[in-house]
Protein backbone atom coordinates (compact mmCIF):
# COMPACT_ATOMS: atom_id res chain seq x y z
CA UNK A 1 0.00 0.00 0.00
CA UNK A 2 1.15 3.70 -0.94
CA UNK A 3 2.75 4.91 2.01
CA UNK A 4 1.31 8.85 2.94
CA UNK A 5 3.50 11.76 3.99
CA UNK A 6 2.56 12.51 7.51
CA UNK A 7 3.96 16.22 9.16
CA UNK A 8 3.10 16.89 12.72
CA UNK A 9 4.37 18.83 15.56
CA UNK A 10 5.42 16.57 18.37
CA UNK A 11 6.57 18.19 21.79
CA UNK A 12 7.12 21.34 20.25
CA UNK A 13 9.08 20.39 16.91
CA UNK A 14 8.08 19.88 13.74
CA UNK A 15 8.46 15.72 13.06
CA UNK A 16 7.46 14.11 10.17
CA UNK A 17 7.65 10.69 8.42
CA UNK A 18 6.17 8.21 5.98
CA UNK A 19 3.77 5.96 6.79
CA UNK A 20 1.15 3.32 5.59
CA UNK A 21 -2.70 4.09 6.18
CA UNK A 22 -2.44 1.12 8.47
CA UNK A 23 0.27 2.32 10.66
CA UNK A 24 -1.19 3.97 14.30
CA UNK A 25 -0.34 6.61 15.85
CA UNK A 26 1.71 4.90 18.84
CA UNK A 27 3.63 3.04 16.72
CA UNK A 28 4.73 6.09 14.59
CA UNK A 29 5.46 7.81 18.11
CA UNK A 30 7.24 4.69 19.29
CA UNK A 31 9.07 3.32 16.28
CA UNK A 32 9.83 6.01 13.88
CA UNK A 33 10.04 8.92 16.31
CA UNK A 34 11.81 6.72 19.02
CA UNK A 35 9.55 8.15 21.59
CA UNK A 36 8.99 5.31 24.07
CA UNK A 37 7.26 7.02 26.57
CA UNK A 38 3.79 6.51 25.47
CA UNK A 39 3.45 3.01 26.08
CA UNK A 40 1.52 0.02 24.45
CA UNK A 41 -0.62 -1.53 27.05
CA UNK A 42 -3.64 -3.52 26.65
CA UNK A 43 -3.37 -2.63 22.66
CA UNK A 44 -7.44 -2.68 22.48
CA UNK A 45 -8.20 0.75 23.35
CA UNK A 46 -9.16 -0.09 27.56
CA UNK A 47 -5.53 0.89 29.73
CA UNK A 48 -4.84 4.08 28.71
CA UNK A 49 -1.15 3.74 28.35
CA UNK A 50 -0.77 5.22 25.17
CA UNK A 51 -2.46 8.03 25.85
CA UNK A 52 -1.21 10.82 24.43
CA UNK A 53 -2.23 15.02 24.53
CA UNK A 54 -3.47 15.68 20.85
CA UNK A 55 -4.68 18.85 19.68
CA UNK A 56 -5.98 19.86 23.35
CA UNK A 57 -7.43 16.29 23.97
CA UNK A 58 -6.42 13.01 25.62
CA UNK A 59 -6.08 10.41 23.02
CA UNK A 60 -6.00 6.79 23.17
CA UNK A 61 -2.66 6.09 20.43
CA UNK A 62 -3.30 3.32 19.95
CA UNK A 63 -6.89 4.03 18.59
CA UNK A 64 -5.66 6.06 16.04
CA UNK A 65 -4.12 6.26 12.80
CA UNK A 66 -0.96 8.19 12.45
CA UNK A 67 -2.58 9.87 8.84
CA UNK A 68 -5.24 11.06 11.09
CA UNK A 69 -3.34 12.75 13.11
CA UNK A 70 -1.38 14.38 10.20
CA UNK A 71 -1.09 17.82 11.11
CA UNK A 72 -1.94 17.65 15.04
CA UNK A 73 -0.28 18.91 17.55
CA UNK A 74 0.64 16.49 20.13
CA UNK A 75 2.73 16.10 23.37
CA UNK A 76 4.14 13.19 24.85
CA UNK A 77 5.79 12.42 28.53
CA UNK A 78 8.63 12.87 27.05
CA UNK A 79 7.66 16.71 26.02
CA UNK A 80 7.33 17.31 29.66
CA UNK A 81 9.97 17.73 31.24
CA UNK A 82 12.01 21.07 30.53
CA UNK A 83 14.98 21.60 28.03
CA UNK A 84 17.39 21.72 31.20
CA UNK A 85 15.70 18.61 33.33
CA UNK A 86 12.86 20.34 35.22
CA UNK A 87 10.64 18.10 35.75
CA UNK A 88 6.93 18.98 34.82
CA UNK A 89 4.92 19.73 38.06
CA UNK A 90 2.72 16.94 37.30
CA UNK A 91 6.20 14.53 37.39
CA UNK A 92 7.26 15.83 40.22
CA UNK A 93 4.09 15.52 42.09
CA UNK A 94 3.91 11.68 40.98
CA UNK A 95 7.62 11.15 42.00
CA UNK A 96 6.93 13.18 45.43
CA UNK A 97 3.78 11.17 46.50
CA UNK A 98 4.96 7.80 45.19
CA UNK A 99 2.18 7.85 42.47
CA UNK A 100 3.94 4.77 40.90
CA UNK A 101 5.21 1.57 41.37
CA UNK A 102 6.16 -0.34 38.32
CA UNK A 103 5.96 2.73 36.45
CA UNK A 104 4.32 1.27 33.38
CA UNK A 105 0.93 3.25 33.43
CA UNK A 106 2.61 6.59 34.57
CA UNK A 107 3.26 8.07 31.20
CA UNK A 108 -0.52 8.12 29.64
CA UNK A 109 -1.38 8.60 33.79
CA UNK A 110 0.53 12.20 33.48
CA UNK A 111 -0.29 12.92 30.38
CA UNK A 112 -4.20 12.34 30.92
CA UNK A 113 -3.97 14.55 34.46
CA UNK A 114 -2.23 16.86 32.28
CA UNK A 115 -5.19 17.57 30.21
CA UNK A 116 -7.29 17.21 33.63
CA UNK A 117 -5.63 20.12 34.90
CA UNK A 118 -5.77 22.08 32.07
CA UNK A 119 -9.70 21.60 31.74
CA UNK A 120 -10.10 21.87 35.91
CA UNK A 121 -7.68 24.15 37.28
CA UNK A 122 -9.08 22.48 40.81
CA UNK A 123 -11.19 19.08 40.54
CA UNK A 124 -12.22 16.81 43.27
CA UNK A 125 -11.24 13.77 44.19
CA UNK A 126 -14.13 12.52 42.63
CA UNK A 127 -13.59 14.43 39.47
CA UNK A 128 -9.98 13.39 39.22
CA UNK A 129 -11.05 9.39 39.51
CA UNK A 130 -13.67 9.74 37.02
CA UNK A 131 -11.13 12.24 34.75
CA UNK A 132 -9.09 9.31 35.17
CA UNK A 133 -11.50 6.62 34.70
CA UNK A 134 -9.52 5.74 31.05
CA UNK A 135 -6.24 4.51 32.45
CA UNK A 136 -5.46 1.70 34.64
CA UNK A 137 -2.83 1.07 37.30
CA UNK A 138 -2.12 -2.57 37.24
CA UNK A 139 -0.46 -2.23 40.42
CA UNK A 140 -3.80 -0.62 41.99
CA UNK A 141 -1.52 2.41 43.18
CA UNK A 142 -4.88 4.97 42.40
CA UNK A 143 -4.27 6.22 46.21
CA UNK A 144 -1.08 7.59 45.83
CA UNK A 145 -1.63 8.22 41.97
CA UNK A 146 -5.08 10.51 43.03
CA UNK A 147 -3.02 12.45 45.80
CA UNK A 148 -0.08 13.28 43.14
CA UNK A 149 -2.75 14.98 40.98
CA UNK A 150 -4.41 17.07 44.15
CA UNK A 151 -0.42 17.94 44.64
CA UNK A 152 0.19 19.47 41.32
CA UNK A 153 -3.36 21.24 40.92
CA UNK A 154 -2.14 22.91 44.15
CA UNK A 155 1.23 23.37 43.37
CA UNK A 156 -0.28 24.54 39.84
CA UNK A 157 -2.50 27.12 42.33
CA UNK A 158 -0.13 28.23 44.53
CA UNK A 159 -1.23 26.73 47.30
CA UNK A 160 -0.13 24.72 49.88
CA UNK A 161 -1.20 20.94 49.61
CA UNK A 162 -3.16 19.49 52.25
CA UNK A 163 -4.12 15.75 52.54
CA UNK A 164 -7.64 15.33 52.90
CA UNK A 165 -8.56 13.47 56.40
CA UNK A 166 -8.48 9.85 56.67
CA UNK B 1 -2.48 -5.90 16.84
CA UNK B 2 -2.03 -4.46 13.19
CA UNK B 3 -5.09 -3.98 11.18
CA UNK B 4 -4.98 -4.77 7.61
CA UNK B 5 -3.64 -2.55 4.44
CA UNK B 6 -6.36 -0.11 3.25
CA UNK B 7 -5.85 3.00 1.30
CA UNK B 8 -6.51 6.08 3.16
CA UNK B 9 -9.34 9.18 2.20
CA UNK B 10 -9.75 12.76 3.07
CA UNK B 11 -12.10 14.15 1.54
CA UNK B 12 -13.24 17.93 2.72
CA UNK B 13 -17.00 17.78 1.47
CA UNK B 14 -20.19 15.43 2.14
CA UNK B 15 -20.38 15.58 -1.58
CA UNK B 16 -17.17 14.38 -1.92
CA UNK B 17 -17.41 11.67 0.34
CA UNK B 18 -20.05 10.16 -1.24
CA UNK B 19 -18.80 9.95 -4.43
CA UNK B 20 -15.45 8.31 -2.72
CA UNK B 21 -18.12 5.89 -1.17
CA UNK B 22 -19.93 5.57 -4.94
CA UNK B 23 -16.67 4.93 -6.37
CA UNK B 24 -14.90 2.39 -4.13
CA UNK B 25 -18.59 0.48 -3.52
CA UNK B 26 -18.18 -2.14 -0.65
CA UNK B 27 -15.03 -2.35 0.02
CA UNK B 28 -14.82 1.27 1.40
CA UNK B 29 -16.39 2.37 4.58
CA UNK B 30 -16.53 5.83 6.47
CA UNK B 31 -14.26 6.38 9.32
CA UNK B 32 -15.50 8.93 12.22
CA UNK B 33 -13.90 8.50 15.37
CA UNK B 34 -13.08 5.30 15.02
CA UNK B 35 -13.01 3.93 18.12
CA UNK B 36 -15.48 1.46 17.09
CA UNK B 37 -13.95 0.40 13.36
CA UNK B 38 -10.17 0.69 14.60
CA UNK B 39 -10.15 -1.65 17.43
CA UNK B 40 -12.48 -4.15 14.88
CA UNK B 41 -9.81 -3.43 12.53
CA UNK B 42 -7.19 -4.49 14.26
CA UNK B 43 -8.66 -7.94 15.30
CA UNK B 44 -9.19 -8.01 11.62
CA UNK B 45 -12.94 -8.64 11.99
CA UNK B 46 -13.24 -5.45 9.66
CA UNK B 47 -11.13 -5.65 6.40
CA UNK B 48 -11.96 -2.85 4.42
CA UNK B 49 -10.13 -2.18 1.61
CA UNK B 50 -10.64 1.55 1.71
CA UNK B 51 -11.39 4.37 5.00
CA UNK B 52 -13.43 7.32 4.03
CA UNK B 53 -12.34 10.02 6.86
CA UNK B 54 -15.00 12.27 7.52
CA UNK B 55 -12.99 14.57 10.08
CA UNK B 56 -11.89 16.77 7.88
CA UNK B 57 -15.87 17.74 6.48
CA UNK B 58 -16.93 21.10 8.58
CA UNK B 59 -20.29 20.42 7.48
CA UNK B 60 -20.83 17.32 9.77
CA UNK B 61 -19.89 19.21 13.26
CA UNK B 62 -21.69 21.40 15.69
CA UNK B 63 -24.57 21.59 17.27
CA UNK B 64 -27.47 24.09 16.43
CA UNK B 65 -30.87 25.46 17.13
CA UNK B 66 -33.35 24.94 14.09
CA UNK B 67 -36.82 25.89 15.41
CA UNK B 68 -38.47 23.42 18.04
CA UNK B 69 -35.20 21.23 17.33
CA UNK B 70 -31.74 21.10 17.84
CA UNK B 71 -29.70 19.53 14.83
CA UNK B 72 -25.81 17.45 16.28
CA UNK B 73 -23.54 16.94 13.05
CA UNK B 74 -22.62 13.56 13.08
CA UNK B 75 -19.01 13.86 13.92
CA UNK B 76 -19.67 15.90 17.12
CA UNK B 77 -17.71 14.20 19.50
CA UNK B 78 -19.22 12.82 22.85
CA UNK B 79 -17.00 15.20 24.56
CA UNK B 80 -17.91 18.46 22.74
CA UNK B 81 -22.03 17.03 23.55
CA UNK B 82 -20.71 17.08 27.51
CA UNK B 83 -19.24 20.49 27.26
CA UNK B 84 -22.74 21.83 25.34
CA UNK B 85 -24.47 24.58 27.48
CA UNK B 86 -27.00 24.53 24.64
CA UNK B 87 -27.73 20.27 25.18
CA UNK B 88 -27.12 20.91 28.91
CA UNK B 89 -30.01 22.95 29.04
CA UNK B 90 -31.82 21.65 26.60
CA UNK B 91 -31.61 17.97 26.21
CA UNK B 92 -29.41 17.18 29.68
CA UNK B 93 -30.51 13.64 28.78
CA UNK B 94 -27.51 13.43 26.20
CA UNK B 95 -24.76 15.12 28.84
CA UNK B 96 -26.19 12.39 31.61
CA UNK B 97 -25.68 9.56 28.51
CA UNK B 98 -22.29 10.94 27.01
CA UNK B 99 -20.70 10.68 30.37
CA UNK B 100 -21.97 7.01 30.42
CA UNK B 101 -19.99 6.53 27.23
CA UNK B 102 -16.70 4.63 27.50
CA UNK B 103 -13.63 7.14 29.65
CA UNK B 104 -12.58 10.25 28.84
CA UNK B 105 -10.40 9.59 26.23
CA UNK B 106 -12.76 7.52 24.40
CA UNK B 107 -15.53 10.67 24.60
CA UNK B 108 -12.87 12.85 23.00
CA UNK B 109 -12.61 11.25 19.62
CA UNK B 110 -16.06 9.09 19.67
CA UNK B 111 -18.61 10.63 17.85
CA UNK B 112 -22.52 10.87 17.91
CA UNK B 113 -23.19 9.66 14.28
CA UNK B 114 -20.11 6.74 14.98
CA UNK B 115 -21.79 5.62 18.15
CA UNK B 116 -25.86 5.93 16.52
CA UNK B 117 -25.16 4.42 12.83
CA UNK B 118 -22.59 1.72 13.68
CA UNK B 119 -25.66 -0.34 15.11
CA UNK B 120 -24.01 -1.84 17.50
CA UNK B 121 -26.92 -2.36 20.07
CA UNK B 122 -24.21 -2.11 22.78
CA UNK B 123 -23.70 1.67 21.93
CA UNK B 124 -25.85 4.08 24.47
CA UNK B 125 -26.85 6.74 22.12
CA UNK B 126 -29.18 4.45 19.73
CA UNK B 127 -31.92 4.26 22.90
CA UNK B 128 -31.44 7.70 23.61
CA UNK B 129 -32.64 8.47 20.17
CA UNK B 130 -35.57 6.31 19.88
CA UNK B 131 -36.47 7.74 23.34
CA UNK B 132 -36.01 11.53 22.40
CA UNK B 133 -37.86 10.97 18.71
CA UNK B 134 -34.88 11.80 16.87
CA UNK B 135 -34.27 11.58 12.80
CA UNK B 136 -31.13 10.72 11.15
CA UNK B 137 -30.84 12.89 8.39
CA UNK B 138 -28.53 10.57 5.64
CA UNK B 139 -27.37 11.81 2.59
CA UNK B 140 -26.20 9.42 -0.26
CA UNK B 141 -25.27 9.89 -4.39
CA UNK B 142 -29.57 8.98 -4.70
CA UNK B 143 -29.95 12.57 -2.31
CA UNK B 144 -30.81 13.08 1.23
CA UNK B 145 -33.31 11.58 3.18
CA UNK B 146 -34.45 11.51 6.86
CA UNK B 147 -34.96 8.16 8.93
CA UNK B 148 -36.69 8.12 12.58
CA UNK B 149 -34.28 6.72 14.97
CA UNK B 150 -37.27 4.49 16.14
CA UNK B 151 -37.03 2.90 12.33
CA UNK B 152 -33.19 2.78 12.14
CA UNK B 153 -32.48 -0.24 13.79
CA UNK B 154 -32.73 -3.93 11.73
CA UNK B 155 -30.33 -6.19 13.73
CA UNK B 156 -26.85 -6.71 15.00
CA UNK B 157 -24.84 -4.30 12.93
CA UNK B 158 -27.52 -4.04 10.64
CA UNK B 159 -29.29 -0.61 9.90
CA UNK B 160 -31.71 1.25 7.21
CA UNK B 161 -28.30 3.36 6.01
CA UNK B 162 -27.42 1.96 2.49
CA UNK B 163 -24.36 1.24 1.00
CA UNK B 164 -22.77 4.19 0.33
CA UNK B 165 -25.06 6.56 2.17
CA UNK B 166 -23.42 8.54 5.61
CA UNK B 167 -24.92 10.10 8.19
CA UNK B 168 -24.87 13.86 8.02
CA UNK B 169 -26.76 15.09 11.44
CA UNK B 170 -29.06 13.87 13.76
CA UNK B 171 -32.22 16.05 14.29
CA UNK B 172 -33.48 15.74 18.05
CA UNK B 173 -37.10 17.67 18.33
CA UNK B 174 -36.51 19.66 22.08
CA UNK B 175 -38.79 17.93 25.19
CA UNK B 176 -41.42 19.96 26.67
CA UNK B 177 -39.54 22.61 29.14
CA UNK B 178 -39.88 21.01 32.63
CA UNK B 179 -39.81 17.80 31.44
CA UNK B 180 -37.96 14.62 33.79
CA UNK B 181 -35.23 12.75 32.24
CA UNK B 182 -33.06 10.10 32.98
CA UNK B 183 -30.24 7.63 31.23
CA UNK B 184 -29.55 4.60 33.98
CA UNK B 185 -26.59 2.01 32.77
CA UNK B 186 -25.78 -1.14 34.73
CA UNK B 187 -22.03 -1.82 34.03
CA UNK B 188 -19.65 -4.22 35.32
CA UNK B 189 -16.92 -1.56 34.90
CA UNK B 190 -15.71 2.13 33.56
CA UNK B 191 -15.89 1.49 29.57
CA UNK B 192 -17.87 -1.47 29.64
CA UNK B 193 -21.30 -1.98 27.57
CA UNK B 194 -24.60 -1.88 29.68
CA UNK B 195 -25.61 -4.79 31.28
CA UNK B 196 -28.73 -3.23 30.39
CA UNK B 197 -29.73 0.27 30.66
CA UNK B 198 -33.27 2.34 30.49
CA UNK B 199 -33.83 6.02 28.96
CA UNK B 200 -36.85 7.60 30.07
CA UNK B 201 -38.46 11.49 28.89
CA UNK B 202 -41.16 12.28 30.47
CA UNK B 203 -43.50 15.15 31.31
CA UNK B 204 -46.06 15.55 34.54
CA UNK B 205 -48.91 17.58 34.53
CA UNK B 206 -50.32 18.01 37.75
CA UNK B 207 -48.57 14.95 39.58
CA UNK B 208 -49.94 12.15 36.75
CA UNK B 209 -47.89 11.93 33.67
CA UNK B 210 -48.58 13.33 30.71
CA UNK B 211 -45.96 12.05 27.92
CA UNK B 212 -43.30 9.35 28.52
CA UNK B 213 -41.21 7.49 26.29
CA UNK B 214 -38.46 4.82 26.73
CA UNK B 215 -35.53 3.42 25.36
CA UNK B 216 -33.51 0.11 26.16
CA UNK B 217 -29.72 -0.27 25.86
CA UNK B 218 -28.31 -3.81 25.25
CA UNK B 219 -30.82 -5.95 26.02
CA UNK B 220 -32.03 -7.54 22.93
CA UNK B 221 -30.46 -7.32 18.48
CA UNK B 222 -31.43 -3.63 18.41
CA UNK B 223 -32.02 -0.90 20.54
CA UNK B 224 -35.53 -1.16 21.74
CA UNK B 225 -38.39 1.64 21.98
CA UNK B 226 -40.43 0.62 24.90
CA UNK B 227 -44.08 2.28 23.56
CA UNK B 228 -46.29 -0.36 25.14
CA UNK B 229 -44.56 0.05 28.40
CA UNK B 230 -44.56 4.27 28.33
CA UNK B 231 -48.45 4.07 27.40
CA UNK B 232 -49.34 1.99 30.61
CA UNK B 233 -47.61 4.89 32.55
CA UNK B 234 -49.47 7.87 30.81
CA UNK B 235 -51.86 9.38 32.87
CA UNK B 236 -50.69 7.51 36.30
CA UNK B 237 -49.00 9.12 39.21
CA UNK B 238 -46.13 6.77 38.31
CA UNK B 239 -47.60 4.44 41.92
CA UNK B 240 -46.05 1.35 42.49
CA UNK B 241 -48.71 -0.81 40.56
CA UNK B 242 -48.38 0.90 37.31
CA UNK B 243 -44.42 1.05 37.49
CA UNK B 244 -44.84 -2.65 38.48
CA UNK B 245 -47.09 -2.83 35.50
CA UNK B 246 -45.12 -1.10 33.10
CA UNK B 247 -41.34 -2.83 33.72
CA UNK B 248 -42.99 -6.00 33.41
CA UNK B 249 -44.19 -4.44 29.99
CA UNK B 250 -40.53 -3.48 29.29
CA UNK B 251 -38.97 -6.99 30.15
CA UNK B 252 -41.41 -8.52 27.89
CA UNK B 253 -40.06 -7.19 24.64
CA UNK B 254 -35.87 -7.82 25.49
CA UNK B 255 -34.25 -10.87 24.21
CA UNK B 256 -30.54 -10.30 25.41
CA UNK B 257 -27.96 -13.08 24.90
CA UNK B 258 -26.41 -14.78 27.60
CA UNK B 259 -23.06 -13.84 28.13
CA UNK B 260 -19.90 -12.18 29.83
CA UNK B 261 -22.80 -9.42 31.77
CA UNK B 262 -24.76 -12.11 32.92
CA UNK B 263 -27.30 -14.88 31.41
CA UNK B 264 -29.89 -13.62 29.65
CA UNK B 265 -32.90 -13.24 32.61
CA UNK B 266 -30.71 -11.87 34.74
CA UNK B 267 -30.25 -8.76 32.00
CA UNK B 268 -34.04 -8.61 31.28
CA UNK B 269 -34.56 -7.72 35.12
CA UNK B 270 -31.53 -5.35 35.45
CA UNK B 271 -33.53 -3.93 31.92
CA UNK B 272 -36.46 -3.52 34.49
CA UNK B 273 -34.33 -2.38 37.45
CA UNK B 274 -32.81 0.24 35.26
CA UNK B 275 -35.91 1.59 33.74
CA UNK B 276 -37.70 1.80 37.34
CA UNK B 277 -34.70 3.89 38.68
CA UNK B 278 -35.21 5.96 35.60
CA UNK B 279 -38.29 6.71 36.24
CA UNK B 280 -38.18 7.78 39.61
CA UNK B 281 -35.45 9.92 38.86
CA UNK B 282 -36.98 11.66 36.08
CA UNK B 283 -39.70 12.12 37.83
CA UNK B 284 -37.86 13.48 40.79
CA UNK B 285 -36.61 15.97 38.20
CA UNK B 286 -39.74 17.03 36.41
CA UNK B 287 -41.45 20.45 37.29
Amino acid sequence: MAKSQVLMTVNGKPAEGLVEPRTLLIHFLREQLNLTGPHIGCDTSHCGACTVDLDGKSVKSCTMFAVQANGADIRTIEGMAAADGTLHVLQEAFREMHGLQCGFCTPGMIMRAYRLLEENKNPSEEEIRFGISGNLCRCTGYQNIVRAIQYAAAKMNGVPFQEAAE
Amino acid sequence: MIPGSFAYHRPTSVKEAIGLLANLGEEARPLAGGHSLIPMMKLRLATPEHLVDLAGIPDLKGIRPDGDAIVIGAMTTQHEIVGSDLLTEKIPILREASLLVADPQVRYIGTLGGNVANGDPGNDMPAVMMCLGANYQVVGNSGERSIPARDFYLGVYLTALEPGEILANIRIPVPAAGHGFAYEKLKRKIGDYATAAAAVVLTMSGGTVAACSIGLTNVADTPLWAEEAAKILIGSTLDAATVKNAVAAAEAITSPASDGRGPAHYRTKMAGVMLARALASAKARAR
